[in-house]
């Protein structure tokens, strides 16, 4: 599983980082950036799917 | 006597969102509209507005800033006098501004609110907090409304803008009087927005004489765009936006969420065995108690829903109630603390997301953990003599609580 997130989309609530800080972190200006590149580490597929459900911009997008 | 229950009251054609028992407790109406065969009611009182109460709608409409602007963004009509004199044309960036200027304006202030620019408040606000509970501890009994959580923002902010704490009771009297009383009352809004921008044009004419190092007002006032020294009234704005958006947003959410924990022992024992629950439960009390209502002026007209808005009808952007939407949230009206999915908007969507949102976090979770340290077990002294305010901004004031000594 891999995440993106939609840069246009995106808004800073970063409520994707408090639900998953080992995937989602901030850039300077508070905006999403994913962490980890390339393919997730299994144990944290659910912790990214609960970021994307609760991200309000419906930002973050799964590839499975 | 509820706004639902007085036969001469429809709330689908006549809410009041300054009646008094709206101001308490707003979900039954704003449920009511919901669940109608018209979910965006209209009411004439205090200058007209629509209320949409569904969460999609609400998101859209955030969403849409070409139709649905800032030019005005309290819940009632600025005073007329606001637009002639001193500071007229002073706003409030970036919550006033609309596309394009709005993307400078708010992306010069971005990065004093990332995650990692406000951490550095989160031991002075500890410090705070816990000397606020020291001046009452002993009693066995405090105002969890005004001891504390109404303390605790206007500090922060005045320690972030660079100007004296010891004002704290000045300036906390000042953004009451833009959001609370001076929403129906254009007398007060007037003074109060005066005694604002007066002092912070004192501020600026300061930092412009005396340069300070790492000081907001300062960056804000040396910063450029495309080259150009930015305005002094958008600093000026600024100023006046981070003091009004900053304080009772915060003390509100603060408040509502120790009068929850104060009725709810269940919640108190679940944070205290479980600490990790802490950032997701932030989350959720902020969408059971979302203090914020903002407004949007209609830009041209235009078919919304099926509703008929004209340019210049004002929208109330009701995020209380987006959050209660039970199609969008399970068992809305519960408090879960650990709910799965929680695409709340206590903080607004689309481009004008709080910018303050980390920093209110912070104090949010500083003050709840600090409160649950000192005095883990607590109770309302008089659940009917807990007082709210509402309108703009809903929180408790006044909220009296007593706990065990020692
Ligand atoms: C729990 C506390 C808070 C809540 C619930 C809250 C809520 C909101 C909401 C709903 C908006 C969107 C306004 C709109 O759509 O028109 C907003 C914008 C804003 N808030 Fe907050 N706020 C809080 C605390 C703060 C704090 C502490 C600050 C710091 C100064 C702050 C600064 C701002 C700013 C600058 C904006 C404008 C952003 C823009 O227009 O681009 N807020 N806030
Ligand atoms: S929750 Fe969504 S909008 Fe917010 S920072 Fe994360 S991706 Fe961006």
């Amino acid at each position: 599983m891999k995440v993106r997130v939609d840069d246009d989309a995106c808004h800073g609530h970063q409520m994707c980082a408090i639900a998953a800080p080992e995937v989602f972190g901030s850039d300077d200006y508070g905006n999403a950036v994913v962490l980890i590149d390339g393919d997730l580490p299994p144990e944290l597929e659910a912790k990214a799917r609960r970021a994307e459900g609760n991200c309000p911009e419906r930002a973050i997008i799964i590839e499975d | 006597m509820t706004a639902t229950d007085d036969p001469r009251i429809d709330p689908l054609t006549d809410y009041d969102i300054f009646d008094r028992d709206f101001i308490l407790d707003p979900f039954p109406v704003m449920d009511e509209i919901r669940e109608s065969q018209c979910p965006i009611a209209h009411s004439d009182r205090w200058g007209g507005s629509w209320m949409p109460t569904r969460y999609n709608d609400i998101v859209a409409i955030a969403q849409e800033y070409e139709t649905f602007t800032s030019q005005q963004i309290l819940v009632t009509p600025p005073p007329p006098q606001q637009a002639e004199g001193a500071y007229a044309n002073v706003a409030a960036p970036p919550i006033s501004s609309d596309p394009p200027e709005h993307h400078w304006h708010r992306r010069l202030i971005l990065p004093f609110f990332a995650p990692q620019a406000v951490a550095k408040y989160e031991q002075g606000t500890r410090d705070l907090c816990n000397s606020l509970i020291d001046a009452f501890i002993d009693n066995g009994r405090g105002d969890a409304a005004a001891d504390y959580a109404q303390q605790i923002p206007v500090r922060v902010i005045a320690t972030m803008l660079g100007v004296p704490t010891d004002l704290s009771d000045t300036f906390t009297g000042w953004v009451r009087g833009v959001l609370e009383a001076g929403l129906t009352d254009p007398k007060v809004r007037m003074e109060s927005r005066m005694n604002i921008l007066n002092y912070f044009r004192a501020q600026i004419d300061d930092r412009k004489a005396n340069p300070r190092e790492n000081d907001l007002i300062t960056t804000l006032l040396n910063a450029e765009v495309d080259g150009q020294k930015v305005p002094e009234e958008y600093v000026h704005g600024v100023c006046n936006l981070m003091l009004v958006a900053g304080v009772d947003t915060t003390w509100s959410a603060i408040g509502a969420s120790l009068w929850h924990l104060a009725q709810h022992p269940e919640h108190r024992a679940q944070l205290r065995e479980n600490p990790d629950l802490w950032p997701m439960a932030i989350e959720e009390l902020l969408r059971a108690y979302a203090p914020v209502t903002m407004a949007r002026l209609v830009g041209h007209d235009t078919e919304f829903e099926g509703c008929p808005m004209k340019a210049g009808d004002r929208v109330l952007m009701s995020f209380p109630a987006a959050n209660r939407d039970p199609r969008q949230f399970d068992r809305p009206d519960e408090v879960i603390l650990d709910r799965e999915h929680n695409r709340h908007v206590a903080f607004g969507a689309g481009i004008h997301r709080c910018a303050g949102s980390n920093l209110a976090r912070l104090e949010l979770r500083v003050a709840l953990q600090t409160w649950l340290d000192r005095i883990p077990e607590f109770e309302l002294e008089d659940p009917s003599a807990v007082t709210w305010a509402g309108g703009q901004v809903r929180g408790p004031r006044q909220c009296q609580v007593r706990f065990p000594v020692g």
